[in-house]
């Protein structure tokens, strides 16, 4: 083995850092480095997410007021369709897979670059013409239809532009389905010598589940938008009730892709959880195996719960009964996975640095989003609540409480690596805390406002919900300043903040062994692995007696 | 390992053995994909077709069954060259002539299926078997009929010229000697996704040609 290296004694690249390595824009626009086209999927996400937190900036704008001034209900319905549609499938699906995902699998499994570099790279190519074709439909006359496209609204009597919107996320649908297939085929062809399948670090172990749900959920998204476009265009009639069709089956194939969706956005969410916490608590991850057995679990699971999104729709009372059932088993390892973060807790030396706070933060909000979850599950309870602000309120806390508190903890943990700075570390703490409670102000009253009565999408509404509507908007104005404070002091420790070293947190994992920056190739030497994942401390001591890094191993070893 | 072999293996692989056998892993999860592309469009047929029995049956009667049947066994015989130019690539001793005149012949056998399906895409007009005013059957159901028919052949009509292209593209490399195609796993690749192509027809061919016609 002389060409391997055992982590703790991997030399440190000279080159320079994959930044560094060629300067053009051309290189950046052609590259097949994961690690480049991670940022410029970082950039193009970054601005739709922008966007579409501009269209909802709006909407709560609106909403202070019971009587709606400030817009009329046409552009009402198309800003928070436009919010709807760039934030589920511009931002959020490929949020975490598409930038810390790309960027991290091949580093944390000791592998050179994805599978499939050329296929990397037409990925992104593909997301920015989606999203233009998308975001052109949305700006030129904008789309009423909500982000769902339900029939036989979308299709015989909206007079919007539902035909470019849907063809850009049909397409959209295809650069995560590539990724997909680039992150599976990574995992299994190209770990390094001695990184089994159980030593993975369960955020590659949570990409993994994320890429196989993605890949085979996806193309059933792709053929229900491909029938709208269908009916829109050529008068097809197959959702058309008139002439024999079925509304009702637009909304199977719909949400037989957009519930295990859900977990396309939570799963990687839930990855970079797992690697914050044992980092800051300095503690072993509690329950490692059952940790990848629940994240399997949920993409299974996930696959066969979509009936609860229609149980006001018109369904036999024994499928509700089998979807609700299934829809209450998919909390157990949801709920394992929240047990074993807090277990990994106990006895640690916790650090609350920004990151912590985020996955923290994260497993509150995500443990709140699970259990209205579980309302909604019941039948009784759901028909009472569907369509109001009760399910705004549920899926905001799991996708957004949920998800962003995750991608920002995972941009801040990571970001020493991605960019080889310090970020300013009291800024931070203070975005992470302003974002806690700014969501909550945000999003917790509307369970109150939902579970009322107050309907979601509609344009005014009865003056007694307007306590809860200022309420939601002006802790939607905190969580914007909580969002662009980040974008400031992240743009501002590129120029000015300290160097950062290649493992500033004194985390286990292949990709803080390398140098921050990673070098074009990620390491010089092949990487073996000896010892699984999270080993902050010998087995059976707590987190005081071990040595807690690879690197003061080494030092000792001297 | 040889100096041809060596100009195959692209980043990030070390070797072509396993070059080969991730380029195959990821086709097997794009079709794996594709499974459920194509699955959904055969599951909201199957919907309607139970939904609308007799005016399927009355609908299916109205496909040409010649046209159906032909371009079955050419695709079908287009499988078989495909696989010859795959084990070919393999085999140990050099049969680069021979891959290359069978992917040869398998574009050509694609093309031929599109020309059949040309003529019956402009029969199918003359007699106006598009959903619309004009529709020919009384029966509405039959209308989403000859809707998923068009969508369904449209969309395997469009995998298969892609499937054309990359077939022909192959084909043409390796005559002018730009590609070496022994051990190559672009050959074994283009081959797995062609007879997905074939295995979809293979279903749209009873569920398009054959209702309404056994009694």
């Amino acid at each position: 083995m002389s060409d391997s290296a055992t982590l703790g004694q991997l030399p440190l690249p000279v080159e320079p850092d994959y930044l560094r390595f060629e300067r053009t824009v051309w290189s950046w626009l052609t590259t097949t480095d994961h690690k480049r086209i991670a940022i410029l999927f970082a950039v193009v996400i970054t601005l739709f997410f922008f966007m579409g937190g501009a269209a909802i900036t709006l909407v709560r704008l609106e909403l202070v007021s019971p009587e709606g001034h400030l817009l009329t209900s046409d552009t009402y319905n198309k800003l928070f369709s436009f919010h709807g549609i760039v934030m589920v499938w511009f931002f959020l699906v490929p949020s975490i897979p598409n930038t810390l995902g790309i960027f991290l699998v091949p580093l944390m499994i000791g592998a050179s670059d994805l599978a499939f570099p050329r296929l990397n790279l037409f990925s992104w190519y593909l997301t920015v013409a989606a999203g233009a074709c998308t975001v052109y439909a949305l700006i030129a006359g904008g789309v009423d239809t909500g982000w769902t496209f339900y029939t036989p609204f979308s299709t015989l009597f909206s007079n919007t532009h539902v035909f470019a919107a849907a063809l850009g996320v049909f397409l959209v649908g295809f650069s995560t389905i590539a990724t997909g297939v680039n992150i599976i085929a990574t995992v299994h062809m190209l770990r390094c010598p001695g990184m089994a399948w159980f030593r993975l670090p369960l955020f590659v172990w949570a990409m993994y589940a994320t890429s196989i749900v993605i890949v085979l959920a996806t193309p059933v998204l792709a053929i229900s938008l491909l029938l709208v476009m269908a009916e829109r265009w050529l008068g097809l009639p197959i959702f058309d009730p008139a002439r024999g069709g079925d509304p009702i089956l637009f909304q199977h194939l719909f949400w037989f892709y957009s519930h295990p969706a859900v977990y396309i956005m939570v799963l990687p969410a839930m990855g970079v959880v797992s690697e914050i916490i044992p980092a800051f608590a300095r503690r072993r991850i509690f329950g490692y195996t059952f940790m990848v057995y629940a994240i399997l679990g949920i993409s299974g699971i996930g696959f066969f719960v979509w009936g609860h999104h229609m149980f006001v729709s018109g369904m036999s009372a024994y499928t509700a009964l089998i979807f609700s059932f299934l829809s209450f088993i998919i909390a157990v390892p949801s709920a394992i996975k929240v047990f074993n973060w807090t277990f990994s807790l106990y006895r640690g030396q916790i650090a609350f640095d920004a990151p912590m706070l985020y996955a923290l933060g994260f497993v509150g909000l995500f443990t709140t989003g699970g259990l209205s979850g579980l309302f909604l599950a019941a039948i009784p309870v759901d028909v009472q609540v569907t369509d109001t602000y009760f399910v705004v309120a549920h899926f905001h806390y799991i996708m957004v409480g949920g998800s962003v508190s995750a991608l920002f903890g995972g941009l801040h943990f990571w970001w020493p690596k991605v960019t080889g700075k310090m970020y300013p570390e009291s800024w931070a703490r203070f975005a992470a805390i302003l974002m806690y409670f700014g969501f909550n102000l945000t999003f917790a009253p509307q369970f109150i406002a939902g579970y009322l009565g107050m309907p979601r999408r509609y344009h005014t509404y009865p003056p007694e919900f307007q306590i809860y509507n200022v309420m939601s908007s002006s802790g939607a104005a905190i969580l914007a300043a909580a969002y662009l404070l980040p974008l400031g002091y992240l743009a501002w420790s590129l120029f000015f903040a300290r160097t950062a070293p290649s493992n500033p947190w004194d985390a286990t994992g292949l990709e803080w062994s390398t140098t921050s920056p990673p070098p074009h190739k990620n390491f010089s030497v092949q990487p073996r692995v000896v010892r699984p994942p999270y080993e902050y401390h010998p087995e059976g001591h707590s987190a005081e007696v071990g040595p807690p890094s690879y690197q003061r191993e080494q030092e000792l070893l001297q | 390992m040889s100096e041809a072999a060596e100009r195959l293996i692209r980043e990030p692989w070390s070797d072509l053995g396993r070059q080969t056998e991730g380029a195959t892993f990821g086709i097997w999860l794009f079709l794996a994909s594709e499974m459920l592309f194509f699955g959904a469009l055969i599951l909201t047929y199957a919907v309607m077709r139970i939904d609308h029995p007799a005016a399927f049956a009355a609908a299916g009667r109205e496909t040409n069954l010649v046209f159906g049947t032909l371009n079955t066994a050419i695709l079908l015989t287009s499988s078989l060259t495909m696989a010859v130019a795959s084990l070919a690539a393999k085999a140990e001793e050099d049969l680069r002539r021979l891959v290359i005149v069978c992917l040869a012949l398998t574009a050509a056998l694609g093309l031929a299926f599109m020309v059949v399906k040309g003529l019956e895409y402009r029969e199918d007009i003359e007699k106006s078997l598009v959903p619309g005013p004009n529709f020919p059957l009384l029966q509405a159901p039959a209308q989403i009929f000859f809707a998923l028919y068009w969508l369904m052949t449209g969309v395997h009509a469009l995998h298969l010229s892609v499937g054309i292209v990359l077939v022909g593209r192959l084909a043409l490399l390796g005559w002018r000697g730009r590609l070496e195609m022994r051990r190559s796993p672009e050959v074994e690749v283009t081959g797995l996704y062609w007879h997905l192509v074939d295995v979809v027809w293979v279903i749209l061919y009873p569920i398009f040609y054959l209702p309404g016609r056994s009694g």
